[in-house]
């Protein structure tokens, strides 16, 4: 039985879904918080830093939604500000010169829309995380947990590995904005939905993610565990990779994307 | 640099002649077109002698053709990858439709055009991207154009120079599209590594997903005056905000302010100021290539 996608999108921003850091208390140990991008400030809605995955040193960057209203309001709902790109690819810097692998997982509506964002150039920041994640000399694995909000989510998924949760979704825009801007008529989301073709099995069959974890039929700590597993062996072999053919694997991953579409 | 001042010497825009972009009717009633910053009805046949600039300074859009025309040498333009199109990857209800009656009107194939070209003797690689189809939105051909130009300049040891006019990503191709921003970066990193040399110009509007891409990624960033450049959509933020937007909120003077670009670049002045730039980075015994 399969449920529509606006269905799914609604699954994928539920409120009681568990967010960036659950996953990162369930699937990680002794994770060690690094705050800050060094430049102007430090982001609630990026939360990253050091953390070990079945006895692995990893980096670990998420967008963090909050479960509060009040820590909802403090990381913007998970809507990163530049400042929250700065420092994830500060992070990630930090664990290429480390040689340690980076897990991103992301959950977005998009990125954070604001005067002050893009005073400080939004627009920029992703563009170079996009460059610099291209060019990363260490191997990196991306988890959509729940929304895939546009550019906000892929600057924290150009990854040699993109997987994404059963009901999360990745979307080049909202169904809601899609259906306004194309039908003049936000009510027609669901429609909307279904045509952006935003789901993980719509994203697999693209050949825009490797992978879809399953969310049902395992208990909490047996999920998790699985998904450290699985995370854990996917380095095994991304490690085995020398960085040239590393580099152009992941190159070529985004490379083909479209390629085929000629007259 | 003080070398470079000549080129910033107040110049009347309309001096520069022997350009015009259309033939002119010679009916009575020449067509006019009215300035938004200084309302005045301006002649047509005066707006393209002028390189659809108002004698105010107000930079009207302008296609990629008549673009080529006052900036590339004569006859130097060489297109590549014109064959490669945008097709319908999702299937979208309405896509392929307008994709027809846009390559109709616009007499262009997609929203950006590649190629080489000579300015003022400056070998380079060349894209513009094309405000009358569809506001320069990004689909897989635009990426895909984009990607293989950056892959050609790199081969062939080349700057690039980009002119991008974008409305954001195209929503119809979904993830495809979204995907190219990725792409592009990919193929902007890979010339850059190579210490070639990329510049950027921004023209009204560059927002959304070419913002956050290969607009942002040059070695220089030029703007043209007054150009809307952004991320976020002004509406967007004014409704999620609900706040007064500030004066000047994404011109191409806000960004200047803010950091983000080199310098605003007015039209009259570009093609010298380009010359010189692609020759200060000319790569030796490459260039010429
Ligand atoms: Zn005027």
């Amino acid at each position: 039985m399969s449920r529509s996608a606006y269905e799914t999108v609604k699954l994928a921003r539920s409120g009681r879904r568990p967010t960036g850091l659950d996953f990162i208390q369930g699937v990680f140990s002794d994770f060690f918080e690094l705050h800050g991008d060094r430049r102007c400030g430090d982001d609630g809605a990026v939360v990253g830093g050091l953390a070990d995955l079945a006895g692995r040193s990893v980096t670990v960057i998420a967008i963090e939604k909050g479960h509060s209203l009040r820590e909802r309001m403090l990381r913007s709902f998970g809507a990163p500000q530049p400042e929250g790109y700065r420092k994830a690819l500060r992070l990630m810097k930090q664990a290429e010169k480390f040689h340690r692998p980076v897990i991103c997982l992301v959950d977005t509506s998009g990125a954070y829309c604001g005067i002050g964002a893009e005073e400080r150039g939004q627009g920029q920041a992703i563009a170079e995380n996009l460059m610099e994640m291209m060019a990363l000399r260490t191997p990196v694995i991306s988890l959509l947990i729940g929304e895939g909000g546009s550019g906000g989510a892929l600057a924290l998924a150009v990854a040699d590995r993109v997987w994404m949760l059963e009901n999360a979704i990745y979307s080049v825009i909202s169904p809601e904005g899609c259906a306004s801007i194309l039908w003049k008529d936000a009510k027609r989301a669901p429609e909307a939905a279904a045509q952006l073709k935003l789901t993980a099995r719509d994203a697999l069959a693209g050949g825009m993610i490797e992978r879809i974890i399953p969310e049902e039929g395992l208990g909490k700590a047996e999920y998790y565990a699985a998904l450290r597993q699985a995370l854990n062996a996917e380095l095994e072999g991304l490690l085995q990779l020398d960085t040239q053919s590393l580099l152009e694997a992941r190159y070529q991953r985004f490379r083909r994307i479209g390629k085929e579409r000629e007259a | 640099m003080p070398f470079l001042e000549f080129l910033f010497q107040p110049k009347n825009e309309l001096e520069q002649g022997g350009r015009s972009a259309a033939p002119v009717q010679s009916d009575e009633r020449e067509p006019e077109k009215t300035c938004p910053n200084c309302h005045n009805a301006i002649p047509l046949s005066r707006l393209w002698a002028g390189l659809n600039v108002c004698p105010c300074g107000y930079h009207f859009r302008m296609g990629v053709r008549a673009r080529l025309r006052y900036l590339a040498d004569k006859g130097t333009f060489r297109e590549l990858f014109s064959e490669v199109r945008s097709g319908d990857p999702l299937g979208f209800p309405g896509y392929a439709d307008k994709l027809e009656t846009t390559r109709t009107s616009s007499r262009e194939e997609e929203a950006v055009i590649c190629g080489t070209a000579e300015i003022q003797w400056q070998k380079c690689c060349l894209f513009l991207m094309e405000p009358y189809f569809m506001m320069g939105s990004m689909g897989t051909a635009v990426g895909e154009r984009i990607t293989r130009l950056f892959e050609y300049a790199l081969e062939h040891r080349l700057s690039v120079v980009g002119f991008t006019v974008s409305g954001g990503a195209r929503m119809q191709e979904g993830l495809y599209s979204l995907m190219q921003m990725a792409k592009t970066s990919g193929a902007v990193k890979r010339h850059s590594d190579a210490g070639l040399f990329y510049l950027t110009v921004l023209t009204d509007p560059t927002t959304g997903g070419v913002t956050a891409s290969f607009a942002m990624e040059g070695d220089i960033i030029l703007a043209e005056p007054g150009a809307t450049v952004g991320f976020a959509g002004a509406r967007v933020i004014e409704q999620t905000t609900r706040k007064a937007l500030p004066k000047g909120f994404q011109t191409a003077e806000f960004l200047l302010e803010h950091g983000f670009v080199d310098a605003i670049v007015p039209r009259s002045r570009q093609k010298a100021l380009i010359a010189r730039l692609l020759q200060m980075h000319a790569f030796e015994g490459g260039a010429s290539a």
